[in-house]
């Protein structure tokens, strides 16, 4: 299935004629015949929502965007992949630059924005000079600057790199970062639509989404929404990784089994069974390996506790125990806790020395007790959407492997 | 502005649209726990502590999230119980909580927080900070053991003082307060100001407590030790005690001082008198020569350290009086003890002072005279306070008692150099009369009164001369006029009062502690300053520094007159670049 992903390996991905040749910047056109409004109203019967987890309607984003009035408004484009286990937006930036420029752009003509970044991860610093490149290139066939393609609409994009810290994904700490302060989010209202970037209203919207909306101004919102599900509209680009023989970036139609998506990566290594597998990420939700015939919809995957996320899959083999994944995305998460409200961070920390006392069957009635309390409290009273979601793995898992959390002395289950 | 109808716990209120959950809980008479929070300067919804339920089962923290229209706010459910329960015990395993021995039991906010909610005990296993004590400063005391990342110092230190010498460092479990490339305090830009301890929330910053030195040399029969007061002390020692703010309490602490065994008893305000005397006196002298001006106070050693390290191409700016701490120490050194017969070398001279910066004050060496201190301790009205405690004086009940009258009355010019605007008050009162050579009647400024942050005025002193002044407090203020200054926007000022802490010393880095829920509702500022005005102009019989008799039968018999060379070698002082 290609749809955001059509032009992979058509062209070089940089090549600008090449992508030209491809009916690029046909989208762009596309929406400058409609003017923005219309082109709002496109994205919105996409049905297309934020690819990089949060998943946000887009179109509504970029209305919202839109009505915003300031000297200096901002798109940012969220390259800062730092969700373990997803690379899709690195292939994306990879393989078809000019699709995400372009979508940049077409956001940016809609919102009625002047400046956009590429903030991308500080781990692709060797993509960073494809991307400036790439951008001069737009630049030079008059696709990026003062007065694209005689709208009077003039827009410039510009790369800045992370330095490495996750919590940087989320919206206000990347504001932050792009500042010059050290990435930890701000309390909100105000949001970051309203006072974002250097405190004016900023749009930050992820790779996929950015080059989803080209595909779909390119091809038409109909040949979108006939993919996937009624209620699930579209492709999304997955990242499968871990115990599989083929790990890699994959785009499928939504409403697949997460069986037949794993399938695309040919197996389990050494012929074992699933043991089971994570989605979204290292906040997403971990299912058993009976799971496994749940539809890959946002609706199907939130009744069992899980979302899309960025689209990660992470499987592990049977011989994977559940209790030594959790100690490494927990300690995941205390390395990338940016440490500012007391949730996450002391959350975190202590989440740590309880699934210890769980490996070592020294749990107490007191400790499970506290292991839900903390993820209870993480998810409702952290400051950013990371200290809210850094829970779920913790709580599924819980759910479905509840034999790993036995406690100490007897093998007593609760 | 537009208001909207919120229930809050079941109470209808009508507030402005922009207020936040927990000033309109406030209104519904419902008190919101908070750590982070700091009325108008911080509100980073870090701690977590006022989460309150939204409608919809929604939790957002009522420091930083506003009302909104037929908003329903649940302050007090099981849920929100048990996580704020949570939170305050994950704080509590962070915190090295030596609750017995720690200087701030009993004003601690997150002790008063864990009795409130009834912690006997975190669940949690004890996991918090190891770093060791910085005691590189003269005057600040970081204990990072105790720090709950709240940020209220990190806020005050960029937001008010604009300093920024205080800084969040790492993240996650390793975040930490610290200063620029980890360096220990005393290598930082840090000016001593102190608010960081009046606006930390637990005991993770305090004062450099200088108590058992000043013990040891009281206990000393063979020293003479004389201590002198500030005027801001007496306008907040009460609260020590439990008497309201703004309760002015002078004698009580002259009597507390006499029966802890000091010598001498003074009050800093007759050096203050005798600063106004030098100054007035440098700033005419300036004006007629046209030289270095506008000519900037010298008597906030804050200030003072922040010109040295941030504006010392400005510093011919400065007065070189000293402050009146040190120029009422080079005098119990020198006259004092000329007249009493006492060798300088055994005189003790302890300050109590508002300010945290005084210590590192004292200890500066171009302040020396002949190779001896002025001043040997400066404790702050906080340790004064614990002094008193220890000695068992109940001072709540003394009998008012006078300052020694070896330096006789002072002034209401010299009380009131405890508020912002105050020595530029004084000065004007005295510097009027000079150039006019009568006695003015109206001597009350107003214009340079109150907490507005920066004050501009032009003053009529005589009918050919209009003074232009500034006077700013806290570092803000500070920068923005400095700032003025340096781009040469100011050239035609005479004179500018700075003080480095907000509202000036009643609000010093050295006073009592009050907790952030009661400096919600009142302005300390404000309410402490009232105590000095009142002394100003319903109790002192002179108001104005150069009809202090005291002070001019100094200047008869010892100093000669105002800058002259002998005051210029007790009283004046240098200083030096720290950029």
């Amino acid at each position: 299935m290609k749809f955001i992903t059509a032009n992979f390996d058509q062209y070089d991905g940089k090549d600008i004629q090449a992508y030209i040749g491809l009916d690029g910047f046909s989208g762009l056109k596309k929406a400058i015949e409609m003017g923005p409004l219309a082109t709002i109203e496109e994205v919105k019967e996409s049905g297309l929502q934020g690819r990089g987890g949060a998943e946000y309607p887009t179109g509504r984003k970029i209305e919202q965007a839109r009505i915003e009035k300031a000297e200096r408004k901002f798109v940012i484009c969220n390259a800062d992949e730092g969700e373990p286990g997803t690379f899709k937006d690195r292939e994306l930036i990879k393989k078809d630059i000019y699709q995400l420029i372009e979508g940049m752009i077409i956001v940016a003509y809609c919102a009625n924005a002047n400046e956009g970044v590429i903030y991308c991860r500080e781990e692709y610093d060797w993509m960073h000079e494809h991307i400036c490149t790439s951008i001069l290139k737009c630049k030079e066939m008059g696709y990026l600057g003062i007065n694209i393609l005689d709208t009077g609409f003039s827009f410039e994009i510009s790369l800045f790199s992370g330095a490495g810290s996750y919590v940087c994904g989320e919206g206000f700490a990347m504001c932050e970062s792009m500042e010059g302060k050290s990435g930890r989010p701000r309390s909100k209202p105000p949001y970051v639509k309203q006072e974002g970037y250097l405190n004016y209203p900023t749009l930050v919207i992820n790779v996929e989404t950015l080059s989803a909306i080209t595909a779909i101004m390119k091809f038409g919102t109909s040949n979108f929404t006939d993919l996937g599900t009624p209620d699930c509209p579209g492709t999304k680009v997955i990242s499968i990784s871990g115990k599989v023989n083929k790990p890699g970036v994959y785009e499928v139609p939504f409403g697949k089994t997460l069986e037949e998506i794993i399938a695309l990566a040919e197996g389990v290594k050494g012929d074992k069974r699933i043991g089971f597998v994570q989605i979204g990420g290292a906040s997403g939700g971990i299912l058993p390996e009976s799971a496994l015939k749940t539809q890959f919809t946002y609706r199907e995957l939130k009744s069992k506790q899980v979302s899309v996320g960025s689209g990660a899959i992470v499987v592990a083999d049977e011989d994977d125990n559940i209790l030594d994944y959790l100690e490494n995305v927990g300690q995941f998460f205390i390395h990338e806790s940016c440490g500012k409200c007391v949730p996450c961070r002391e959350g975190n920390r202590q989440l740590e020395i309880l699934l210890g006392k769980f490996k070592h069957k020294t749990a107490t009635i007191d400790d499970v007790k506290m292991y839900k309390d903390i993820l209870d409290m993480m998810s409702e009273a952290s400051l950013c959407g990371s200290g809210r979601t850094e829970p779920v793995p913790f709580k599924t898992a819980f759910t479905y492997f509840e034999d790993a959390f036995a406690l100490g002395g007897s093998h007593e289950i609760l | 502005m537009k208001y909207c109808n919120v229930t809050i716990d079941g109470v209808k209120i009508n507030v402005p649209d922009d207020m936040m959950i927990l000033d309109a809980a406030k209104q519904a008479g419902i008190i919101v726990p908070t750590l982070c929070h700091l009325k108008g300067i911080s509100a980073t919804g870090a701690c977590r502590v006022c989460i309150v339920e939204t409608g919809g089962g929604k939790v957002q923290t009522a420091c930083s999230f506003p009302v909104a229209e037929g908003m329903m706010v649940k302050t007090n459910t099981p849920k929100i119980r048990e996580m704020r329960k949570t939170i305050l015990e994950m704080i509590i395993a962070n915190h090295n909580a030596e609750c017995t021995t720690c200087v701030r039991s009993q004003s601690c906010e997150l002790q008063s927080l864990a009795m409130i909610y009834g912690i006997e005990d975190s669940h949690f296993k004890k996991k918090f900070n190891q770093e060791p004590v910085d005691m590189s400063s003269a005057t600040i005391v970081r204990d990072q053991s105790k720090c709950i990342l709240c940020g209220r110092c990190v806020s005050v230190c960029n937001g008010v003082q604009n300093i920024g010498a205080l800084g969040f460092i790492g993240r996650s479990i390793d975040m930490h307060v610290g200063l620029a490339y980890e360096h220990q305090l005393s290598e930082s830009t840090c000016i001593n100001c102190g608010q960081c301890i009046v606006n930390c929330p637990v005991g993770a910053l305090k004062e450099r407590d200088y108590l058992s030195e000043v013990q040891l040399a009281l206990d000393d029969p063979t020293f003479t030790v004389v201590v002198q007061t500030a005027p801001a002390v007496r306008a907040a020692l009460g609260e020590v005690f439990g008497l309201p703010m703004g309760t002015p309490v002078t004698g009580k602490m002259v009597a507390s001082l006499k029966r802890l065994g000091f010598d001498y008893v003074f009050d800093t305000d007759f050096a203050a008198d005798v600063c106004i005397m030098e100054e007035g006196t440098e700033l005419l002298n300036r004006i007629r020569a046209g030289a270095h001006l506008p000519m900037i106070t010298s008597c906030s050693p804050g200030w003072v350290k922040y010109a040295e390290t941030f504006y010392p191409e400005l510093l011919p700016h400065m007065s070189s009086c000293k402050s009146p701490q040190n120029m009422m120490g080079a005098l119990l050194k020198s006259h004092f003890a000329e007249i009493k017969g006492i060798d300088p070398a055994k005189m003790i001279v302890v300050s109590v002072m508002p300010c945290t910066a005084k210590k590192f004050e004292v200890e500066r060496q171009e302040l020396e005279v002949d190779g001896i201190r002025d001043v040997d301790f400066s404790i702050t009205t906080r340790e004064l306070g614990r002094l008193i405690k220890k000695a068992g004086i109940d001072f709540k009940y003394l009998n008012d008692e006078k300052f020694d009258d070896f330096y006789g009355d002072s002034t209401g010019s010299a009380v009131i150099f405890g508020a912002t605007g105050g020595v530029m008050e004084a000065a004007l009162r005295t510097v009027a009369d000079i150039i006019n050579g009568n006695d003015l009647k109206e001597i009350e400024y107003t214009v340079v009164r109150g907490i507005q942050g920066v004050k501009e005025a032009k003053v009529q002193v005589t009918p050919d001369f209009t003074a232009k002044i500034a006077v700013a407090h806290g570092g803000k203020n500070m920068h923005y006029v400095m700032d003025k200054l340096a781009k040469g926007e100011l050239s035609d000022y005479h004179f500018i009062e700075l003080m480095a802490c907000p509202g000036g010393c009643v609000n010093g880095g050295g006073q009592p502690i009050v907790d952030a829920k009661a400096k919600m509702h009142i302005d300390l500022r404000v309410e402490r300053a009232k105590a000095l005005y009142h002394e100003d102009s319903n109790i002192l019989h002179y108001r104005k520094s150069h009809h202090n008799p005291s002070v001019m039968k100094l200047y008869e018999t010892y100093l000669d007159a105002p800058n002259s060379h002998k005051a210029h070698h007790l009283l004046h002082t240098s200083y030096q670049r720290r950029d």
